[in-house]
């Protein structure tokens, strides 16, 4: 089971999701997919077509910077950042 | 009794102005739609619904729906994207209400549809087939403001007819529903050169008279009108202070009546000489009238774009424009005189007018 933190503008735009929630999943794609399949929508907000992740959504697993192939191990801390932009 | 609201889309969020039956007194609610940029909103009567496009950098596109004015929000985007590689797709430039279903013009230029209120979304067209076409939609040849569709006319009687706009590339018809377009530009001006010649025209903004046939252009370069539907133009310009604004609106019961916000044309884009104004011709363009009573006349770098001006049916109808600085001013004496319905908001990307029941 790998701990997903999510970025503080993504819980307002899903009814009942949370910050912080544990998925069961092998690489990191598969967890945000699992993640639409139960807030449907939710790949579209963190990815484009492909899926690729978008220019601004960075994903760290274990505190490094990891792309949507990346591999989750149980236990994993998986951290979906906003990162800084616009104003 | 029936309220007037204005939907405001802001660069962070949207906003409600509403007004019981005199139209002076404004009351603010929001901002909505978690503060995402909003670039236009509009009301469905006949459901009750607002709709609000809205673009963030991080989380892309989507349209919002509020059910119950305001009250409560949901977003979605399925079906709302390019298949093919490389077209990412940047913003919904504009929304349409159109007999049952809902029209988004989006950039890279295509034009979605929805029929189940905005939760899913088909592509209709991408203009395919026109001369010029693949240029002007390969992703490099996008420029900063990119080529959006920030406007589809329905026409008032005609089924599957109607008016679209394509940033930098001109105004295009279709009478089949979207299958195929004529390019509508004979008459525009443009200071550029061109390799074909009924496209590479920059249409700011359409606005429809009450007669059918009767359309105003703003343009890059130029006032213009027709008199036939868009099948030629006539600039209209001479009069004004400034070649170059975005935002128009045409009187809902005059056909000779047109407003326009001329703006400085250079890389600054605001009203000329810090002055506000909002200009009317009463007889179809021949000659302008400035109308300021109420606008602040000192230091007043204002910036309208060009979903920012819209006008109501009313039978002395209310005319309302927002600014890149955050102001919402409103007038229910056909121009001649103004109020600030609202000071502090974001900076404004649209106005539009609903009445509420």
């Amino acid at each position: 089971m790998a701990h997903l933190r999510l970025p503080p503008t993504l819980p307002p735009l899903f009814a009942d999701l949370p910050r912080r929630l544990d998925v069961d999943a092998p690489t990191v794609v598969a967890a945000i997919t699992k993640l639409d399949e139960r807030w449907p929508g939710l790949l579209d907000r963190l990815c484009e077509r492909g899926p690729t992740l978008r220019h601004h959504i960075h994903v760290y697993v274990d505190g490094r910077r990891a792309d949507l192939d990346a591999t989750l191990a149980d236990g994993s801390r998986v951290d979906v950042i906003a990162a800084i932009s616009g104003g | 009794m029936p309220k007037t609201v204005l939907l405001v889309g802001t660069r962070k969020g949207c906003f409600l102005l509403t007004s019981e039956a005199d139209r002076r007194n404004w009351e603010l609610q929001g901002p909505y739609c978690e503060g995402w940029p909003i670039y236009h909103a509009v009301y469905d009567r006949a459901t009750g619904t607002i709709y609000a496009a809205g673009a963030s950098e991080w989380h892309g596109t989507t349209i919002w729906r509020s059910p119950d004015l305001g009250r409560t929000w949901e977003q979605s985007s399925e079906g709302l994207a390019y298949d093919d590689g490389g077209r990412n797709m940047t913003k919904v430039s504009s929304l349409t209400v159109d007999d049952g279903r809902l029209l988004a013009g989006a950039e890279p230029a295509g034009i979605f549809s929805s029929v189940d209120g905005g939760r899913t979304w088909t592509l209709l067209s991408r203009l395919e087939g026109h001369p010029g076409r693949a240029a002007w939609d390969e992703p490099e040849n996008q420029p900063p403001g990119h080529l959006g569709v920030p406007a589809i006319i329905p026409h008032p009687s005609e089924k599957g007819r109607y008016l679209a706009i394509i940033q930098g590339i001109g105004a295009f018809e279709t009478t089949d529903d979207f299958a195929t377009w004529t390019a509508r530009n004979k008459g525009l001006r443009s200071d550029w050169p061109r390799e074909f010649d009924d496209v590479g025209f920059c249409v700011h903004k359409l606005v429809r008279s009450p007669d059918p046939d009767r359309m105003y252009q703003q343009n890059h370069v130029g006032m213009h009108r027709t008199d036939d539907g868009g099948q030629s133009w006539t600039e209209i310009t001479e009069g004004l202070p400034s070649e170059f604004g975005f935002a128009a609106a045409a009187h809902p019961h005059d056909r000779d009546t047109f407003y326009v916000v001329p703006l400085d044309p250079g890389h600054g884009r605001t009203m000329p000489d810090g002055k506000a104004a909002v200009w009317r011709t009463q007889d179809a363009g021949n000659t302008w009238q400035r109308l300021d009573r109420g606008l602040p006349q000192r230091d007043a770098y204002l910036g309208v774009l060009r979903e920012g001006m819209t006008i109501d049916g009313e039978e002395e109808p209310g005319l309302y424009f927002g600014t890149s600085t955050g102001q919402v001013f409103a007038s229910t004496d056909a121009g001649d005189t103004w109020i600030e319905a609202a000071s502090y908001l974001p900076s404004i990307s649209s106005v539009e007018v609903a009445v509420v029941d």
